[in-house]
């Protein structure tokens, strides 16, 4: 008996969507704090036009792996805090195929926030952030960091400060990231044709840690 | 006490365990034929966790060998996974899934068409007493109710071998007797039972032998109405 690995896949994440679904738990908590952080920078920036397409990107993005680090805390420390992902190890199913189905269902949370993210920005900051361009940006940034940090994120669950601990850990390693997806939306944003550069490199960066991370995740979950 | 390949499913040798430089579990030999229920007895932190942990491979041997139905933990851990069922500490199931959606989930992950997964699921729950909560939220459910469904979900693949850690903690006389019957019923049905407990005066009546461990070693392998068993296992925990 060994269980397919889409099979896995599919199971996990079609598991955390009906648990959320239900509880409410990671979207909720997600979307207000983002919903707050996006009011408060819009407060505290009183911006013309000009200095807005300078930050706004950032604005975005410092939001979203924010709201993305409550998701991935509660995400895995529901698995971890109920021992669910001994349940998980003990069934006859590929470590990369786990961390496959985690990551699915962090990254379509996350991915959900930042589609939300995208609208309410565009009326609070007066720009048009309704871009294509900048909608695949967002999720291709999104693929990336919810990879990092559902590794980072199956790690920590496992300690007493994880709280404080995945934040530490994940930010630096984030960096990269920010970087590249706050620069792309920014020649998004001003017409800038760099962003393609920007863009192509953040897709690079993304697949990279995507590989990693999958190829790591066994060595983490099993000692 | 040890058994030929052809008779014994689980053979454990020379097998330890050490955290940092904490040895948990220190050179054990010991095996289970086919159909066995042995009583894993021992103090709190004398290593019962540990080798339940390592025999469902969820953890690593810092040294020794581990077979099951002649599979080698953890290079074949894989194959050794669907052989096990794990009832732990913690009932490893989604409070926010109700029964049915959690057995269907694990059958799923051990690679359950859905149909059988259903019937089986069906008949577990019947089983263990629950088929009128199979669509109530596991979150509702008391200590006993999550136990039951615990060990029907690590029943749910037909496992060869039953590991339960510590099943009587938090359970009532009542919901302990009929964790008994349901553990005799999985005997009967030739699954080998290896169940690790503290309390010497609730052992489960089907059990025919005892592993009493200390400190990480076995203290005692043998007959579990043995009349010296009480006072081996309080000077094993002394």
């Amino acid at each position: 008996m060994k269980t397919s690995y889409l099979e896995t896949v599919l199971a996990i994440a079609g598991k955390d969507l009906r648990v959320e679904l239900r509880s409410r738990e990671l979207i909720s908590v997600m979307a207000i704090f983002a919903l707050l952080s996006i009011l408060v920078f819009s407060f505290a920036l009183e911006l013309d036009r000009a200095a807005r397409e300078e930050t706004v990107g950032g604005v975005l993005w410092v939001t979203l792996i924010f709201a993305s680090l409550l998701g991935l805390n509660r995400s895995l420390a529901q698995e971890y805090d109920l021992g669910n992902l001994d349940a998980l190890l003990l069934a006859p199913a590929p470590r990369s195929a786990i961390f496959v189905g985690k990551f699915a269902g962090n990254a379509l949370f996350t991915g959900l926030v930042g589609l939300l993210l995208l609208p309410l920005m565009t009326a609070l900051y007066g720009m048009n952030l309704l871009d294509g361009r900048l909608i695949l940006t967002a999720l291709v940034g999104v693929f990336g960091f919810c990879a990092v940090g559902t590794l980072l994120a199956t790690m920590t669950a496992q300690t007493r400060a994880r709280e404080a601990l995945l934040p530490i850990a994940m930010l630096p390693l984030a960096l990269p990231f920010l970087l590249t997806a706050v620069r792309a939306t920014k020649g998004i944003l001003t017409g800038a044709a760099e962003w393609q550069v920007w863009f192509q490199l953040l897709a690079g960066i993304t697949v990279i840690y995507f590989v990693l991370c999958l190829l790591l995740y066994g060595y983490v979950v099993e000692e | 006490m040890t058994l030929t390949s052809e008779r014994a499913i689980i053979e454990v040798e020379q097998l330890s365990k050490v955290y940092g430089a904490l040895p948990a579990l220190q050179g054990l030999d010991f095996s289970l034929a086919r159909g066995e229920f042995v009583a894993l007895l021992g103090a709190n932190g004398s290593g019962k966790s540990t080798l339940l942990r390592l025999l469902s491979g969820l953890s690593k041997p810092s040294a020794g060998t581990v077979r099951i139905g002649g599979w080698e933990l953890p290079r074949e851990a894989m194959a050794i996974r669907a052989q096990i069922g794990l009832v732990a500490h913690r009932p490893l199931l989604y409070e926010n899934l109700t029964a049915r959606e959690n057995l269907a989930f694990f059958g799923r992950m051990y690679g359950l068409q859905a149909a059988d997964c259903e019937a089986r699921a069906k008949t577990l729950l019947r089983q263990v007493g629950l088929p009128r909560r199979a669509d109530a939220l596991v979150r509702t459910f008391s200590r006993g109710m999550k136990q039951r469904l615990s060990i029907a979900r690590a029943l749910l693949h037909g496992p060869a071998v039953l590991l339960l850690d510590e099943p009587y903690s938090g359970l009532d006389k009542s919901a302990a007797d009929s964790l008994d019957d349901l553990l005799a019923a999985a005997q009967q049905d030739g699954r080998t039972i290896l169940l690790s407990t503290h309390q010497l005066e609730r052992l489960p009546p089907a059990a025919g032998r005892a592993l009493i461990l200390s400190r990480g070693r076995v203290a005692y392998d043998g007959a579990l109405e043995a009349s010296e068993l009480a006072a081996i296992y309080q000077s094993a925990s002394a």
